[in-house]
């Protein structure tokens, strides 16, 4: 049977990729241009017993989520760039309380209002730096209609496998773009549960590290009782400043994502084989990357794109062997330099790093790219 | 047989952080004989706060209890209540967390009418930061940030409640402990949004700058200060002067969110 095909935007995908995934509860605030997700999710949530809810702010739908994954739904909530930033209150308390959630934001200009309908790639920084203290950061940025739909999937299992939030952000041109889109099947992509806690409720402590550094999760109405707070907490949950525990704790919650890189960190190479110049691009930029190293290719120059698919955690290992092999990076992006700055890092001043910078509201264009990279010497 | 509190408690969890004097334990007590006069499985009790002295009861009590951020605890209340409305949702919290930080949460659950209690312990101060003014410190009253009197005019919480939109507001005081409980329970038992301010003391950071002499003055003031509704009834404009009312302030019937929410799947499923 022929698989079902549909003509979508990437907002329109991500929301069907949370369903997918298992998704039963949405809470948001409208805000351009990821306000799609919300209305479909507010269509079809319901049609499959799920629940949609318009909260009063940015804040109040990121606690909605949080509440409601500890109730055991699957939870997704939808922003963009002033929302996020409201939201980050709210993103490191599901980190330290580690409770799984899906962030899906889409990269307008910024900072504060800036350019709400242009597109941007300027909060890839804030997904890891914006909510205060230290903390395991997931970021996953799709380049295509059915990327953006299989990566919220990915996100989702992510986020239940680690117990931890986990962010999606598409550009804006990703995010209202229209593509074709093969849905997958049931089953067809893994969808992966909570871990539900095996002892009885008696025995249950919602941060036990006897069961790993990613600790059972009971949800709340199933006979568990337990204590959950925005405090550095011991394993039963409860507050506590002793320093051994507190240190302890604080590196296990990143432990558990950055001991788990080879898992989670996924990527494309592009002609990478014999490439001498590395456009290394992600989200819609990628598209004129890969554009560019098809037409520098054509004039001879041995280009080649590593594709970036997780952002956090970064790269890193493969950027660095990369850096040991070619004569230089190119790395567009629609902000000041953040990916390039990660990248510099990563070739330890190897090679140069040639970056190619908007935040005009307009996309990279593929000959800005080509031009840098015959800058590679 | 005395009342046994200690089977609502969660063993190894007291003694509590509040203060000498502090009102929060008498409420504390109410909530769990309001539990108790219920019979609620706390099993599917969840009990949720925001930030501050008020904030760490549910800590204590052993249901399911969820300590958020700072002014959150409606909005993560009604998370949960969506999520497993069959719950009983209770939130607690002081006055500065429901009414300042929390504010806009505060009013949405009220008009949404979404079916929980919310218990607001008000002391009119931030007791946890050290004694700042909040919104319900009275005008002229000394704060560690007012220093030459509180130039602010403070919210009447309950009014706000009503005017919200919450289908279920009383008020009581710390100093009439044994009605805290009947207050609480009738709060619960209404099916939409409750809010129960309880007017609360606090001697650490309120009563010594503002000259009571000892908590005993301070409950004094608690209930001097204070008129049944039904007594009130009889009373001159210039009687109540000065005076809040007490109890059951405002009573409606009114569809409740997530019974409304269900008739949304049924819509949407039936098409």
């Amino acid at each position: 049977m022929a698989k079902k095909v549909a003509f979508l935007q990437g907002n329109e995908a991500a929301a069907h990729g949370a369903i997918y995934a298992g998704c039963n509860f949405f809470a948001g605030y409208p805000i351009t241009p990821s306000t799609e997700v919300a209305e479909v999710c507010s269509l079809e949530l319901p049609k499959l017993g799920g629940k949609f809810i318009q909260m009063e702010d940015e804040i109040g739908a990121m606690a909605a989520i949080l509440g409601a994954s500890l109730a055991g739904s699957k939870v997704l909530t939808a922003t963009s760039g002033p929302g996020l930033s409201l939201k980050q209150e709210l993103i490191g308390y599901g980190c330290i309380a580690e409770i799984p959630c899906v962030i899906y934001n889409v990269m307008r200009g910024g900072p504060s209002t800036g350019m709400p309908t242009g597109p941007s790639q300027s909060d890839v920084m804030a997904a890891k730096w914006g909510t205060h203290g230290d903390h395991p950061a997931i970021l996953l940025v799709p380049a295509s209609v059915q990327e953006t739909y299989e990566e919220i999937i990915r996100a989702f299992n992510l986020s239940e496998k680690y117990r931890t939030p986990v962010m999606v952000m598409p550009d804006e041109i990703v995010a209202h773009m229209r593509e074709r889109i093969v849905f997958p099947e049931p089953g067809e992509i893994e969808v992966v549960p909570r871990k539900a806690p095996t002892v009885p409720p008696e025995q249950y402590k919602p941060y036990d590290t006897s069961f790993g550094d990613v600790p059972p999760l009971a949800s709340y109405g199933t006979g568990y009782k337990f204590h959950v707070t925005g405090l550095n907490k011991m394993q039963d949950g409860f507050p506590t400043t002793k320093a051994e525990i507190v240190q302890a704790e604080e590196e296990r919650q990143v432990r558990k994502v950055n001991a788990n890189v080879d898992d989670i960190v996924t990527f494309e190479e592009y002609l990478l084989d014999d490439a001498e110049v590395v456009v290394i691009a992600y989200g819609s930029t990628s598209r004129s990357a890969r554009y560019a190293v098809n037409a520098a290719r054509e004039q001879g120059i041995k280009a080649g794109m590593f594709r970036i698919k997780t952002f956090w955690p970064f790269p890193d290992k493969q950027i660095k062997a990369l850096a040991g092999k070619v004569k230089g990076f190119v790395t567009p992006e629609m902000n000041l330099g953040m990916c390039t700055g990660e990248v510099e890092r990563c070739a330890q001043g190897k090679v140069p790093v040639l970056g190619i910078f908007r935040v005009d509201g307009e996309p990279i264009n593929p000959d800005q790219i080509v031009a840098k990279i015959k800058e590679v010497k | 047989m005395a009342f046994d509190y200690d089977k609502y408690i969660r063993p190894g969890k007291l003694p509590h952080i509040w203060c000498p004097g502090c009102g929060h334990g008498i409420v504390m007590k109410g909530l769990i004989r309001a539990i108790d006069s219920l019979q609620l499985d706390t099993k599917n009790t969840a009990i949720v706060s925001g930030i501050g002295c008020a904030s760490r009861l549910p800590g204590y009590m052993d249901c399911c209890t969820l300590h958020t951020a700072h002014g959150r605890a409606a909005a993560f209340a009604t998370g949960v209540k969506m999520a497993k409305p069959e719950m009983n949702v209770i939130l607690v919290g002081g006055d500065g967390d429901g009414t300042a930080i929390g504010g806009n949460h505060f009013i949405h659950a009220c008009r949404r009418n979404i079916d929980m209690t919310y218990i607001i312990l008000n002391n009119k101060i931030y007791g946890m930061t050290g004694g700042q003014f909040s919104p319900a410190t009275p005008t002229g009253a000394k704060a560690s940030t007012t220093p030459y009197g509180n130039p602010d005019p403070p919210f009447d919480i309950a009014k706000l409640a009503i005017g919200a939109g919450a289908t279920f507001v009383a008020r009581g005081t710390a100093y009439h402990a044994t009605q805290i409980d009947k207050l609480i329970a009738e709060a619960i038992q209404h099916k939409g949004f409750s809010v129960v301010e309880i007017l609360d003391d606090c001697p650490t950071t309120y009563g010594r700058r503002n000259k009571f002499k000892s908590v005993i003055e301070m409950m004094n003031h608690l209930k001097e200060t204070s008129v049944p509704v039904k007594a009130a009834e009889k009373m001159t404009a210039e009687q109540l002067q000065g005076k809040v009312l007490t109890g059951v302030l405002y009573k409606e019937e009114k569809p409740e969110y997530t019974t409304e929410y269900a008739k949304v799947i049924e819509r949407a499923q039936a098409k």
